[in-house]
């Protein structure tokens, strides 16, 4: 956005003119003599019996420190952009400081970076001075919502599980983490016929991963999934990674198996979100990270994620 | 001279007696309002899973309770005290000062109700909806009118210093708050201000920045003015320095806002200049400070057996640190470090704690006894153990704040030698839990004070006269 003249002219005047009037007031009360200095002597007015005033001049230090501010001030906008459209001798701007400081992390940095790069994701998840950086990298902006550890929280993925709604391939992963992933699971509570409907289907669902539950509501649910459900989970509910659509057989819950938890799946449904990081991060960044990913599902205990 | 007006004989302290009363009302409701979101931050499960009680709901509260319920009743008890007895006569409209009472109570009243509910238009220190911002516009001009009116009944020809800053605070609030609530109503509850983007953003921190200088600084100015020289009986240490800080704090004021938007998209050449005349505010801000502490120069033997002097002098040293500290806060690089972190809420607390609340807490004890016919206050060990839990409250507050904020701004900027930042966020909030409860001690021993001072309060009234007091007549050399 650049400044009409009129604006300019109008900023930079009345920012200057404050300046001087400040000026012009130090001048003014320099010149008002030595009238009630001191202890005793006070001008002649009085209020509410007692409050009178004298009138010392300004404190030498003070008066140095007010005037100095302003040379100092002003030596700023000569400098700076400030006084209206006026860029300053200096050529400063917030962009230009963040450009500058953007190329020289890149300078740095960048070589390192294309070397790990180059590596293949075997030999990168291998890597232990990559796999350092890729821990940061995970530390700063994945624990957020995947926790430290990298086991999840409710609505949030597990990463050392092995358990993957989209798959595990390098470009799955490179994918999700590049494009980001919308998962939702629409409400079914009308196409189930009701409360009464969604509970069959949940037993259904129970048991499909061998848990507790009601057999007669789920031989009713069965019927149910097999003509909703089952398009996206499957027949046998192992789920489809094409559409991210969960493995309900594997004992692993995303928003929890409590009934309360997989009804509100089943009835309301779920929407999780799964931000784009391609402006966040660069390519040989989200390569480091994917390559962290996968060494996360294939360690055992899961990794310890950030350091 | 103008002859005085005999119809109009006494002051109208009643007025005075009811805002100084809730003053101390408001000052513990902010405050334990400000104790619990402290302690939620410590103990998130304070808010009992209430939406009502949720911190995003109690923060606005206790920002709107301390400064405009407790720092604005204040200011309407001290102004009305103070320009009735430096103009020699009674307030211009009774029932017009009336109005302003009950008006400024309806909308505290209204804030408490509509905060906790969720009803905001979620500007910083301007959250209150527009049905309430219109109620103080109205209750504000009406505010205007008594004391202006007063000013231009008085019997002495000089205006006293203190009305001069009360005078800049209450146009200068009354301008800032209507511009910045502007807004179109699209239902009852709900609205959208008329600014937009990077112009609605500016507008919001020349209101917040100028909320600081006038409300909070040019307004406690006043009231430092009157009751300072009052309780240590003496005079003014330099009436040309008044002048000069004076007009250089109110016209630098105004244009320090942007220093909140340091590398954002408000313009290069705004926080510049937000930066440039915050750097100049500094020796304008001081002079205020010189003028009181020098004041007392000469008194210094009335430290030892007047805790009202102590609250003063101890509020003028904070004043002097936070207006050093926020010039400082305002340059870029520095500000670089210190924004978004917990240092910003120590730097208001100093200020609003240390200095404001000081000084009102100070004048309150001058000016209660005198507008309830009593000597002094009921208690006046009572006020020294006020005196102390409070200081030692407020040091704890800031301390704890500079270290976790400073933490805060350390930790976030830190990087690794391969570029990649150093620490995640949640080791920030690690190092910086224990300062919390820190801060929560100091906060309840601010509390605890202020409770001591109801319970002084209480006593004091209890035996007291409500016999108004006659005006005086101006001294002859005026």
């Amino acid at each position: 956005m650049t400044m009409s003249s009129g604006w300019h002219w109008y900023v930079a005047a009345i920012t200057l003119i404050n300046i001087i009037a400040c000026i012009w007031l130090i001048l003014w009360s320099s010149r008002q003599g030595d009238a009630a200095k001191g202890d005793s002597d006070t001008l002649d007015h009085t209020w509410d019996e007692n409050l009178c005033e004298r009138n010392n001049p300004l404190p030498r230090w003070w008066l140095y420190l007010f005037v100095g501010t302003i040379i100092w001030g002003l030596g700023y906008l000569v400098y700076y952009p400030g006084l209206g459209a006026y860029p300053g001798v200096g050529g400063w701007s917030q962009k230009g400081q963040y450009q500058a400081e953007r190329a020289r992390i890149d300078a740095v940095y960048q070589e390192k970076f294309a070397t790990l790069a180059a590596l293949d994701y075997e030999a990168l998840s291998q890597n232990a001075d990559g796999m350092d950086i890729a821990g940061r990298l995970y530390g700063a902006n994945c624990a957020t919502c995947h926790g430290s550890d990298a086991r999840g929280a409710v609505g949030f993925p597990n990463l050392t599980d092995n358990d993957w709604l989209y798959g595990d391939s390098p470009q799955v992963l490179t994918h999700s983490i590049t494009q980001g992933r919308q998962g939702l699971m629409p409400g079914w509570a009308a196409a189930l016929g009701g409360e009464e409907g969604v509970r069959q289907t949940m037993e259904y669902v129970k048991s499909l991963s061998g848990m507790n539950h009601d057999a007669t509501m789920a031989s009713d649910g069965q019927a149910r999934y097999n003509t909703v459900c089952v398009a996206c989970h499957g027949a046998t509910g192992t789920g489809m990674q094409a559409l991210g659509a969960p493995n309900l057989t594997d004992g692993i819950w995303l928003y929890g198996n409590s009934d309360e938890a997989l009804y509100e799946s089943i009835a309301v449904g779920r929407n999780g979100v799964m931000p784009a990081h391609q402006t966040l991060l660069s390519e040989e960044e989200i390569k480091l990270l994917v390559a962290y990913v996968m060494s996360l599902g294939s360690s055992e205990a899961g990794a310890t994620g950030a350091p | 001279m103008r002859p005085m007006n005999t119809q109009a004989a006494t002051y109208n302290d009643a007025i005075v007696r009811k805002m100084a009363i809730m003053t101390v009302v408001w000052g513990i409701v902010g405050m334990t309002v400000g104790v619990l979101i402290a302690a939620q931050l410590y103990w998130p499960a304070l808010n009992f899973d209430l939406p009502w009680l949720t911190y995003s709901r109690l923060r606005p509260l206790h920002t709107n309770a301390v400064i405009f319920a407790f720092g604005g009743t204040a200011l309407m008890a001290t102004s009305f005290h103070v320009v009735q007895r430096t103009c020699h006569t009674r307030l211009f409209s009774d029932g017009l000062a009336s109005f302003v009472f009950w008006g400024w109570q309806l909308v505290i009243v209204a804030a408490a109700v509509s905060l906790p509910l969720g009803l905001t238009q979620s500007k910083e220190y301007a959250e209150l909806i527009w049905p309430i911002d219109l109620l103080i516009a109205v209750v504000w001009v009406a505010y205007a009118i008594v004391f202006f009116g007063t000013i231009a009944k008085r019997q002495v020809k000089h205006i006293y210093v203190a009305n001069w800053f009360y005078a800049a605070f209450i146009l200068t609030v009354a301008v800032l708050h209507i511009v910045n609530s502007l807004a179109l109503p699209t239902s009852l509850t709900h609205s959208y201000p008329i600014y937009s983007g990077a112009i609605d953003a500016m507008v919001q921190w020349w209101y917040g920045h100028n909320a600081v200088g006038f409300f909070l600084t040019a307004g406690f100015l006043g009231m430092m003015y009157y009751y300072v020289p009052k309780q240590a009986n003496r005079p003014i240490y330099s009436y040309r320095l008044s002048v000069v800080h004076f007009w250089a704090l109110i016209s630098i004021y105004m244009w320090a806002g942007p220093h909140h938007l340091h590398y954002t998209s408000v313009p290069d050449w705004a926080q510049s200049l937000g930066m440039v005349f915050s750097l100049i505010l500094l020796a304008p801000s001081w002079g205020g400070m010189i003028n009181g502490i020098m004041t007392l120069s000469g008194a210094w033997d009335k430290l030892r057996d007047d805790p009202i002097l102590k609250f003063m002098i101890v509020s003028l040293s904070f004043y002097g640190m936070s207006t050093f500290e926020g010039p400082m806060m305002s340059i870029k690089t520095v500000n670089a470090l210190s924004h978004y972190t917990d240092w910003t809420i120590g730097h208001v607390h100093s200020g609003a704690l240390g200095w404001v609340a000081m000084m009102t807490v100070g004048a309150m004890y001058c000016l209660i006894p005198r507008v309830f016919g009593k000597e002094k206050m009921y208690s006046t060990s009572m006020i020294n153990v006020h005196f102390w839990t409070t200081t030692i409250g407020i040091v704890l507050y800031t301390v704890s704040m500079w270290i976790a904020g400073i933490s805060q701004g350390l930790m976030w900027r830190a990087t690794n030698p391969d570029g990649t930042l150093t620490y995640t966020f949640i080791e920030s909030l690690v190092v910086t839990y224990p300062y919390y409860l820190m801060r929560l001690g100091g906060g309840l021993l601010v509390l605890v004070g202020m409770f001591l001072m109801a319970w002084n309060v209480w006593k004091t009234v209890k035996a007291s006269s409500s016999e108004e007091s006659p005006v005086l007549a101006p001294a002859t050399a005026t």
